[in-house]
């Protein structure tokens, strides 16, 4: 799997040659959205009368994976392409929650207010508009001033929602979020079915659009401010432009993601901005491996279903063994579960030599 | 070799218990019932869930498993205290297990969470701790086996009355029942020619209370009256006592909360004398308490059972017998029918559940901290019978 970034690709051909071919869909991409879609018809399997054996029961679990997923996601674009290391993204996360849940709530029967398509993109923008006017934060200082600046607004948003009670119902949570049937047609159900469609196909959309973005020459040039900054302004590269658009960007992407969280739960709560929620997704991202886009989805899949496994076994310490896991991760495998994977079948191609 | 066999053969029954539970069930004759317990076992919340699920286990190791000729099933899980995952793993149980019962909601947020999810699918849900009174009027479905904050404060604010307490400050947890208790604390005392001279909030996920503490104790009141969530009880009443509230001359009251059985005895002698008002002490003097505290410390350790402990243990016992009544029946709505106006006996001494709103009448005694034993307790000195919610209309 040495073809998973364009990076380590040598073919030959002329520079827009091999920008096509880096661009091109791969098989294993093809897998994964594939298994994603699988786990989605399995919900059909009891009808026709097979039994597949839990994937059904966790729909849930499973649009949460996605969510946490998109999350990470737009870190790895901060992170992987363009260097911005962040540890506030669970700010713009709940910024986008909140947004979706008082459109949901305040906009109910309402029609076209209250449709969750509508109430996700106010999300993305309402997140987007926040992102962009703290980029200019973010512009200045370094890696260890970035983790402060975006940490601090976290904090500066997890305050406010705690104490605008009268908006966000401060610490209690947001009550009485009554999503609408998506379009009007497809109403939320209790075994979260609509609610794995809808997640899958907006985080698809969001993944497909930040694929086209990196596989660009504009995620080439971000590519190359993460490689030097001076260098790639030498060249003509708009540096700070870049840099708060795909800052503004992420933070979109993450408010979308937080939409769907809470139009899915129905809910919002200031957990949904605290420090563990940026914490755990940048840690995703790092668990899967930065860079590639699938990094922060790997990650949270094979996260979110270790942590539901271990915590079913032993509910009182789990935790234990997630940061065991977690240890044992970082100091033996380079680059992630893809770095894992991608060094496995390189080696295996060696051998088959 | 056979060991780890076994193991292994555990773990894979354990991964594929969801789906094939169902078929185990009704293949045998006996019928299943399970109960779902939403439990804080991690995180700063993590003692109120160890006390929750002793208590659910001990009431069960003391009655059979069986009730209304079904076994009885208790799934725990861990809700890390985040209201999104109990929302989540409430859907699951509901969904996936087929549960007749949920229960526990260790924090108000957590309990409101839940309120949509279980009006949908109809399935009765016991609060074993979040005392905001609010909680039963957002689903129909939730019966209460805990406590109210207005329930726990009203009594201690006729105490106070009565003890020539003229001015008090307050100060809670900037979250639902901490606006319950000092709203209801700030009611009781003026209503009796008292004056509340500030209402001090800190917030809920602080454990920082100098500033807080420093200010009340400038404001010079007769009293300062304290409300956190128990498991923060202990770090709070070590700051009580550093900033020396009572050589101040400023009498601490509270509800139970503050000087919570689990965490009394670190607290150390500087909280003798104060004064609380709350529905269970492990030191109440009843036969049956006493064979629970024996029973609770023998199973667990020696942990003292709290009234968090005692929660769990009630709020077992009114599903079996609620599930007695119906005659094992485990319809949602014919539940809760069952629990409505039932009156039970329980280590705190006799609780109804009140038909009209579903939340829980009970007698909250005067306690005073003292040594007894060797041990620091809450003794028992007075009491008002039959509280209700004084909020619910």
């Amino acid at each position: 799997m040495s073809a998973v970034t364009s990076e380590n690709l040598r073919p030959i051909g002329t520079p827009s040659e091999q920008l096509v071919a880096a661009a091109r869909w791969r098989w294993f991409e093809f897998l994964f959205w594939g298994i994603a879609i699988l786990c989605g018809l399995s919900m059909f399997a009891p009808m026709l009368g097979f039994n597949v054996p839990i994937i059904p029961s966790k729909m849930m679990l499973m649009s949460e994976i996605l969510i946490l997923g998109l999350l990470a996601l737009s870190i790895d674009l901060c992170l992987g392409y363009a260097g911005l290391v962040t540890l506030g993204q669970g700010a713009f996360f709940g910024i986008g929650a909140y947004t979706a849940g008082l459109l949901a709530k305040h906009g109910a029967g309402v029609a076209p207010l209250s449709d969750p398509i509508l109430g996700l993109l106010a999300a993305g923008l309402v997140a987007g508009f926040v992102g962009f006017a703290t980029s200019f934060l973010v512009l200045r200082g370094s890696d260890l001033t970035r983790l402060m600046v975006t940490l601090g607004v976290a904090l500066i948003v997890e305050e406010l929602v705690n104490k605008l009670k009268d908006i966000t119902g401060g610490s209690d949570g947001l009550q009485g979020v009554m999503s609408s049937p998506i379009l009007g047609i497809w109403e939320f159900d209790l075994f979260g079915k609509t609610a794995f469609w809808y997640t899958l196909i907006v985080v698809f959309v969001c993944f497909w659009f930040c694929r086209r973005l990196v596989n660009s020459s504009y995620g080439y040039s971000l590519r190359a401010i993460k490689g030097n900054a001076l260098r790639a302004r030498a060249i003509g590269v708009p540096v700070n432009a870049r840099l708060i658009q795909v800052y503004t960007l992420a933070a979109a992407i993450a408010g979308i993601a937080g939409g769907l969280l809470a139009q899915t739960t129905q809910f919002a709560s200031p957990d949904m901005v605290a420090f563990h929620r940026s914490a755990d997704s940048l840690l995703m991202v790092i668990f899967g491996g930065a860079g590639y886009l699938y990094g922060g989805l790997i990650g949270s899949v094979v996260f979110r279903i270790m942590q539901d496994f271990l915590s079913n076994i032993t509910p009182q310490y789990w935790l234990f063994w997630v940061g065991v896991v977690l240890v044992l991760l970082v100091l033996f495998v380079r680059n992630g579960i893809i770095g894992l994977l991608s060094a496995a079948v390189s080696r295996s191609k060696g051998a088959g030599k | 070799m056979m060991k780890r066999r076994l193991l292994l053969a555990g773990v894979a029954a354990g991964a594929f218990a969801v789906p094939f539970a169902g078929t185990l069930a009704s293949a045998v004759a006996q019928e299943v019932v399970k109960i779902g317990l939403i439990a804080t076992l991690t995180g700063p919340q993590a003692s109120s869930g160890r006390q929750k699920v002793a208590g659910a286990r001990l009431f069960m190791a003391q009655n059979g498993d069986t009730v209304a000729g079904k076994k009885i099933e208790l799934i725990i899980k861990d809700d890390t205290g985040v209201a999104d995952q109990t929302r989540r793993i409430a859907q699951e149980l509901i969904v996936n297990d087929k549960v007749a019962f949920l229960s526990g909601f260790s924090l108000t947020p957590l309990a409101l969470a839940v309120a949509p999810v279980i009006t949908q699918a109809k399935v009765p849900a016991i609060i074993m701790t979040a005392g905001t009174s609010v909680i039963t009027e957002r689903s129909p479905y939730f019966v209460r086996a805990s406590f109210t904050l207005p329930q726990q404060t009203i009594p201690i604010t006729e105490w106070a009355a009565k003890n020539g307490i003229k001015t008090a400050v307050s100060l809670v947890s900037d979250y639902g029942p901490g606006i319950d208790a000092q709203d209801a604390f700030k009611m009781g005392l003026e209503a009796r020619g008292g004056k509340v001279v500030e209402q001090i909030k800190a917030p809920l996920a602080n454990p920082e209370f100098a500033a807080f503490l420093q200010r009340a104790k400038d404001l010079k009141p007769d009293a300062l009256f304290l409300f956190v969530p128990a498991p923060t009880a202990g770090s709070l009443m070590r700051q009580v006592v550093d900033r020396g509230i009572s050589q101040a001359g400023i009498k601490v009251i509270g509800t139970g909360d503050i000087t919570d059985d689990d965490q009394l005895n670190g607290m150390g002698d500087a909280v003798i004398g104060l004064t609380t008002s709350h529905f269970y002490s492990a030191a109440h003097d009843s036969p049956m308490n006493k064979k629970f505290v024996a029973d609770f410390k023998a199973a667990n350790n020696n942990l003292r059972p709290n009234f968090i402990g005692v929660s769990g243990y009630d709020g077992m016992h009114l599903m079996y017998e609620a599930l007695k009544k119906t005659n094992g029946n485990t319809d949602g709505t014919a539940l809760v029918e069952a629990m409505k106006g039932m009156k039970l006996e329980s280590p705190r001494g006799t609780f109804s559940i009140d038909p009209a709103t579903r939340d829980i009448v009970q007698d909250v005694y005067i306690r005073k901290v003292e040594r007894k034993d060797g041990e620091l307790y809450n003794i028992e000195f007075d009491v008002v019978k039959d509280v209700k919610d004084p909020t619910h209309k």
